[in-house]
């Protein structure tokens, strides 16, 4: 209910009476194609809002970009949890198969020194395999994950996952929403702004 | 042209047009059709023969289910493995769809590095072949250790007998490796599939497949900052997967290069295993896109320009693998150890010189008839031919497996080797294990990548002007002819 303010009821796409009482996630703009939405991108990103977001079918090139997206820091972290698993593979077999001592890994254990055909006990070469693998899985996994936890995934429900309109942003629609928690956000000014960029259709988006 | 015989309906893109990019999509300008081309499937009733291939399959891997239960129960003694030949059926099963599974990842992450475009059409469901063809082969060494039970012994977990596994063991390199493969492809395959999910679930009608859907696709909805994310993290993901394609199956050729035996105990094995494992994949690919275009009506999406690059890359691995076995041979003489001698030419005129040849002629012989257009572009003849290459391979693999064992070093252990019933009832019933999950693939999950598709239409270029106009600058109405010429741009030309 923050945001809601009386002076915005009159300029109203917004479908209906009674929900328009609800909270105000933002304003969504539908645009056809990618030419348009990347025009339109630019202009919000140069007008200086912050809470805004593309929501487009596929990936569409360079508009991370127009939008003023900076590079994730993704691979470093990637880079880093497979540095983990180089480091957990080599530990894991140096313990296991060439260790005498004890441990507590949950339960107290103890690892045993495999001499087989008179091979030296640090057989760093026969464990390349097992530490490769453990390097790739790991930064796979965290690659994943991370990339998951960064963009707040998974979700059971969003406030614009129950607008009917928008269910067209996974098949052949692209939609720019700007929320109402920016500090730029003032619903008639902000629905003003939204007109001049050339959408097709311009409609407010409740917090459900 | 009417929207039922939509995909139905053969097209020749396979010319390459002068100054321009071939279409990787065609009779469609717009992402909407796309995406109905694909949901559809998922959203209809299969056609009938979805149904029959679907029983078949079931009964196939009901036979399966018996066969293994009545090998844990009894004992390994229930197949036909004696002394000298501990290893047959099941092992060159494992190998078999270990190396049917290369040919996804080779698509999904390979291509995707090279900027091969055209993978977007097959990626999806050249993935899911990799996945369930990985769980067919995981069952075989699974069942082949006897006393199934102490499988977990294969792991390194703290226990109370205080008891490691031996890390210097090809054996337990294939475990990390075989398990690490299997997990990255399941979740490059899922992480493909987020954004076609929540299309799904967007056009779901049913609270169920609502429900499902969504859950599925974890509140994907398109947000270019998701997407950003996500593209590093594809890309990241493919490019730990090419190393990993590469590694399983050198790591599963250890197997048998590491030992002794003659006829494995050879440095060729790892590029050869591996060109052998892209071979049969692709063969694989093509022996299910065929069926599947035709079936669910995809050929404006897999189309002839998709099969006929299959098939060259079926050439080119088919020479490699021709390549192999007669430097396997060369080397054997050329080296000059009479065991090795013996290995190779007991090979092709011992006792099973018939496998011997059945695999030459399918490997190397029949796929060169590649050569020729005419064959790589007709459905029959790549049907026929990407068949014969799976039979090849898998007796590529019973002969490396097989004839080695038997005839080893002393003629006094020599033996044959006799497949039982249930040998050849578990062979028989993994490709029912695997042409179920196929087929329950098809029909509830999208079967081609949609946001990726989209991407590559001339359409989703942000710089070419709008989706509905750009053929009319070229003098073609939109909606009419199927437009052959895209114009090449520049932020397509990588």
């Amino acid at each position: 209910m923050t945001t809601f303010s009386p002076q915005t009821q009159t300029s109203s796409p917004s479908p209906s009476p009674k929900s328009s009482l609800l909270p105000l996630y933002g304003m969504m703009a539908e645009f056809e194609t990618p030419a348009q939405i990347m025009e339109a991108a630019k202009k919000v990103n140069a007008a200086g809002y912050r809470f805004w977001d593309c929501h487009v079918p596929f990936p569409v090139h360079g508009l991370d970009k127009a939008m003023g997206i900076k590079r994730t820091i993704l691979p470093l972290l990637v880079f880093g949890a497979g540095m983990t698993g180089t480091i957990v593979g080599f530990c894991l077999q140096a313990f296991t198969n060439a260790a005498s001592f004890s441990i507590w890994a949950l339960v107290w254990v103890t690892g045993y020194p495999f001499l087989i055909s008179g091979k030296p006990l640090m057989s760093v070469p026969a464990w390349i395999p097992i530490i490769f693998e453990l390097t790739i899985l790991l930064s796979a996994l965290s690659a994943v994950g991370l990339m998951f936890l960064m963009n707040g995934l998974p979700r059971l429900s969003h406030p614009l996952l129950s607008n009917i309109r928008f269910r067209r942003a996974t098949d052949d629609r692209f939609f720019i929403v700007i929320e109402s928690r920016d500090p730029k956000f003032l619903r008639s000014k902000t629905e003003a702004f939204m007109k001049t960029l050339g959408a097709k259709h311009i409609e407010v988006v409740e917090d459900r | 042209m009417s929207n039922s015989s939509k995909g139905f309906i053969e097209t020749d893109n396979t010319q390459q047009p002068t100054g321009s990019r071939a279409p990787l999509v065609l009779n469609m300008h717009k992402f909407g059709e796309v995406t109905h081309q694909v949901c559809r499937i998922a959203e209809n009733r299969p056609p009938m023969a979805w149904y029959i291939a679907f029983v078949i399959c079931l009964g196939m891997m009901g036979f399966l289910g018996f066969c293994v239960t009545y090998l844990i129960f009894t004992g390994v003694g229930v197949w036909g493995l004696n002394n000298p030949v501990m290893w047959a059926y099941d092992i060159t099963n494992f190998v078999f769809w270990v190396g049917i599974g290369h040919a996804g990842t080779l698509i999904s992450a390979i291509l995707f590095l090279f900027r091969q475009k055209w993978r977007t059409g097959i990626n999806r469901f050249a993935e899911a072949m990799t996945i369930f063809a990985v769980v067919c082969a995981g069952l075989f060494p699974g069942i082949h250790v006897g006393r199934v039970w102490l499988a977990y012994w294969l792991f390194p977990i703290p226990n109370s007998m205080e008891m490691w596994p031996q890390f210097r063991s090809p054996l337990l390199w294939d475990v990390f490796a075989v398990s690490t493969y299997f997990t990255v492809s399941l979740v490059f395959w899922y992480v493909g599939m987020i954004p076609d999910l929540a299309t799904l679930r967007d056009r779901a009608k049913g609270r169920f497949q609502q429900f499902a859907y969504g859950l599925a696709s974890i509140g994907w909805r398109g947000s270019m900052r998701h997407w950003h994310r996500y593209e590093v993290a594809y890309l990241l993901l493919a490019a730990l997967a090419t190393p990993l394609v590469l590694s399983v199956h050198s790591v599963v050729s250890f197997d048998f290069a590491v030992s002794q035996v003659p006829g494995w105990h050879t440095t060729i094995f790892p590029p050869y295993f591996v060109a052998g494992a892209i071979f049969s994949g692709f063969a694989m690919v093509v022996s299910l896109a065929v069926p599947a275009r035709q079936l669910f009506g995809l050929k404006d999406l897999i189309t002839m320009r998709h099969l006929d690059n299959m098939n060259k890359i079926i050439l080119l691995t088919g020479c490699m693998v021709g390549y192999a076995y007669s430097m396997e041979f060369f080397i054997a003489w050329y080296s000059g150890a009479m065991y090795e001698k013996f290995a190779f030419v007991n090979r092709a005129f011992g006792q099973y010189w018939w496998a011997y040849w059945i695999m030459v002629s399918c490997n190397v012989i029949t796929p060169q008839l590649f050569w020729f257009k005419a064959v790589r572009t007709s459905i029959p003849l790549m049907f026929i031919l990407s068949i014969f290459v799976n039979v090849g391979m898998w007796f590529e693999r019973f002969v490396i497996i097989v004839t080695s064992l038997a005839n080893d070093f002393l003629p006094s252990s020599w033996d044959q080797f006799v497949p039982t019933w249930v040998d050849i009832g578990t062979m028989v019933g993994a490709f029912g294990l695997f042409g179920t999950l196929f087929l329950l693939f098809c029909r509830y999950l999208p079967m081609i990548a949609i946001a990726e598709v989209k991407a590559v239409m001339p359409e989703a270029n942000p710089h070419a002007g709008h989706a509905g106009s750009d053929h009319d600058d070229h003098g073609i109405p939109s909606g009419a002819v199927p437009a052959l010429r895209e114009p090449r741009s520049s932020e397509d030309s990588l």
